[in-house]
């Protein structure tokens, strides 16, 4: 055995790697819950690679097939129906997690030098996750896959000058068709995992490059024995590869009771209108965008104005990027810093479920006039959080590892 | 070749430099294809043929919709009762003259944005995202104000059109609705998708 890893690390870096990124990964050894999120994020983008290329195994991408077709894996195919939700509840668990895994990174200021590089990555991963989540639910081709499209891609059409050829060269028809279908699904099982992959491989290798953060926001590198190893560090095979398993045990506890009782999530994860087949010709009388997309959706219909509000949308996705520049404080994590940094991180994560909520409202006026308020909300973090955090009041921080 | 040590750096730059433009250019050549690829085929231009539709049954204060070019087309015909609640509305309206030419053919370019007066013709696709309005001729409707005259309501988010399909003040559709190319081939049937000045 260890003549045949002799000949392979001749040939290939097997040790090396395995050494490099597992079970010589020094991670510091205060790892919380919050500490979950990246591992399981991992977890399903396997899950969903794998359960998506058997649905294409079933699926028609064409306009006239695609919508029985999807009908077909649901009542035909042999475990065709579990194989189809455990796609679209993976979607919603990506989702989950990557936000849980966002919002980690807020809290221990994972994004602050020499992390920049990785939050990055992070955010470029979360935007192709967003496009492929997208396009994805256009493949169903049922009333809301077609709507949510027309409307997505109608924001391309606030551009001014170009605007209007634009979302024609997108959808390869003066309407939404099975040009559009044909080429979302391309784009979906193929360019953008292959995109995914590399960002994500990118994502680990920035990661295992300057070391993990953690729950205290001390770098464990300051601190080495005489074998250069960190005193706060653990390797992280086996270590946090086993304690890894006991999250994977929990998500797949609640993503079975999601899977099995409540595959559609109520109408949040597939909505109702979608097992309706497209209809070019009626809008669903009450359209709103999957859970997921909500809170950007919610600041799109707060501003009265087309290319405001596609811009005040974007920007709402592009500020996230600038983070490890707008918070300038050298503290990292939230257990050493001010008590405004942490209202106002409060205030953020409120402003975000409250604009998810209003978005699967009907927009009233008095809903319209809160959406307005957590907008302010939303984009007052940033500003708030760029004018404070320069000489904030901070604790001090400690110089290793607590507990 | 006695210097055959020495490097000659500018050389070398320039040469690289140069193979990298003239690849770049070549990238460039060969992504329009692909990207050209992506815009709408010759079949698709091709569908989209106009649509008769004969209107003899469409009753007054009524809509009926038509596919033309895969789009919903509305045909409302509205009462002498609209038309006069048509000028009342131009104080709430972005474009009430329906100055925005893009709009609606030449022929529609007046109070009413119609060839008859009474007859609607439009295009059921809100201009801010791309939803189909859903059409609210119920006078003073609770959900959209006690001043509301009847109208589209873009459940979407939330714009409005009165029933000449000119847009509110305030609302996120920039413009007026369109009203396609069309003409009347008999008092009762309509050509969608075509007028007169074609061929």
């Amino acid at each position: 055995m260890s003549n045949l890893m002799t000949w392979i690390d001749e040939r290939f870096p097997a040790t090396k790697m395995w050494n490099d990124h597992l079970a010589q990964y020094y991670t510091p050894k205060n790892f919380n819950f919050w500490y979950f999120f990246g591992s399981l994020a991992l977890m399903v983008l396997v899950i969903q690679i794998i359960s998506g290329i058997f649905l294409t195994m079933h699926y028609k991408p064409d306009g006239a097939m695609a919508f029985a077709s999807v009908e077909y894996i649901m009542r035909d195919v042999p475990y065709g129906w579990l194989i189809r939700y455990i796609h679209s509840t993976g979607a919603t668990a990506f989702f989950v997690v990557v936000y849980l895994h966002m919002l980690r990174g807020l809290m221990y200021g994972s994004y602050k030098k020499p992390r920049e590089l990785i939050w990055l990555f992070g955010m470029f991963i979360y935007l192709a996750l967003m496009a492929e989540a997208f396009m994805g639910y256009l493949l169903p081709w049922g009333q809301m896959s077609y709507w949510g499209a027309q409307v997505i891609i109608s924001l391309f059409s606030a551009i001014p000058v170009i605007g209007d050829d634009l979302t024609l060269w997108i959808r390869g028809d003066f309407v939404i068709g099975d040009a559009t279908l044909n080429r979302f699904f391309a784009l979906h099982v193929i360019a953008l995992p292959f995109v995914l992959v590399f960002l994500v491989v990118a994502h680990i290798l920035a990661l295992h490059e300057v070391g993990s953060n953690n729950p205290d926001g001390v770098e464990i590198k300051k601190n080495k024995d005489a074998n250069g190893i960190p005193l706060d560090g653990i390797p992280f095979h086996p270590y946090y590869s086993v304690k890894d398993i006991v999250g994977v045990v929990v998500f797949l506890f609640f993503f079975s009771i999601v899977l099995f009782y409540f595959p559609d999530g109520g109408g949040y994860m597939l909505e109702h209108a979608n097992f309706i087949a497209s209809d070019p010709l009626k809008t669903p009388e009450h359209i709103a965008p999957v859970w997921y997309f909500t809170p950007f959706y919610a600041i799109l219909r707060a501003v009265p104005d087309k290319l405001m509000g596609v811009g005040t949308m974007g920007a709402a996705i592009v500020v996230l990027f600038f983070l490890p520049w707008i918070d300038r404080c050298k503290v990292k994590s939230i257990r050493y810093r001010s008590v405004i940094f942490k209202v106002n991180l409060a205030v953020f994560c409120i402003s975000f479920v409250v604009l998810g909520w209003l978005a699967m409202q009907p927009a009233t006026e008095i809903l319209t006039f809160f959406s307005r308020v957590f907008t302010f909300f939303y984009f007052a973090f940033f500003a708030v959080l760029y004018v404070t955090s320069k000489n904030e009041s901070t604790k001090p921080v400690p110089d290793r590892v607590t507990s | 070749m006695s210097t055959d040590n020495v490097v000659d750096t500018k050389r070398r730059r320039f040469l690289v430099n140069s193979t990298s433009v003239v690849a770049a250019v070549g990238a460039g050549f060969v992504a329009v294809p692909f990207l050209s690829s992506w815009m709408p085929s010759e079949r698709a231009k091709n569908a989209g043929a106009p649509v008769e539709v004969d209107i003899s049954k469409l009753e007054e204060g009524r809509l009926m919709i038509v596919e033309w070019q895969s789009k919903p087309v509305w045909i409302v015909k509205r009462s002498a009762k609209t038309l006069s609640d048509l000028v009342t509305l131009e104080d709430n309206l972005r474009d009430p003259a329906s100055e925005n030419v893009a709009q609606q053919p030449e022929y529609a370019q007046n109070a009413n944005r119609s060839i008859k007066p009474e007859i609607s013709v439009l295009v059921g696709i809100c201009t801010h995202l791309g939803c189909s309005p859903t059409f609210r001729p119920d006078i003073a409707a609770a959900d959209l104000g006690a001043d509301w005259l009847g109208g589209f309501f873009c459940p979407c988010h939330s714009s409005k059109f009165d029933l000449a399909g000119r847009v509110y003040q305030g609302v996120p559709a920039p413009t007026n609705l369109v009203v396609p190319p069309h003409q009347y081939v008999s008092d009762n049937v309509i050509l969608i998708g075509e007028d007169e000045g074609a061929a």
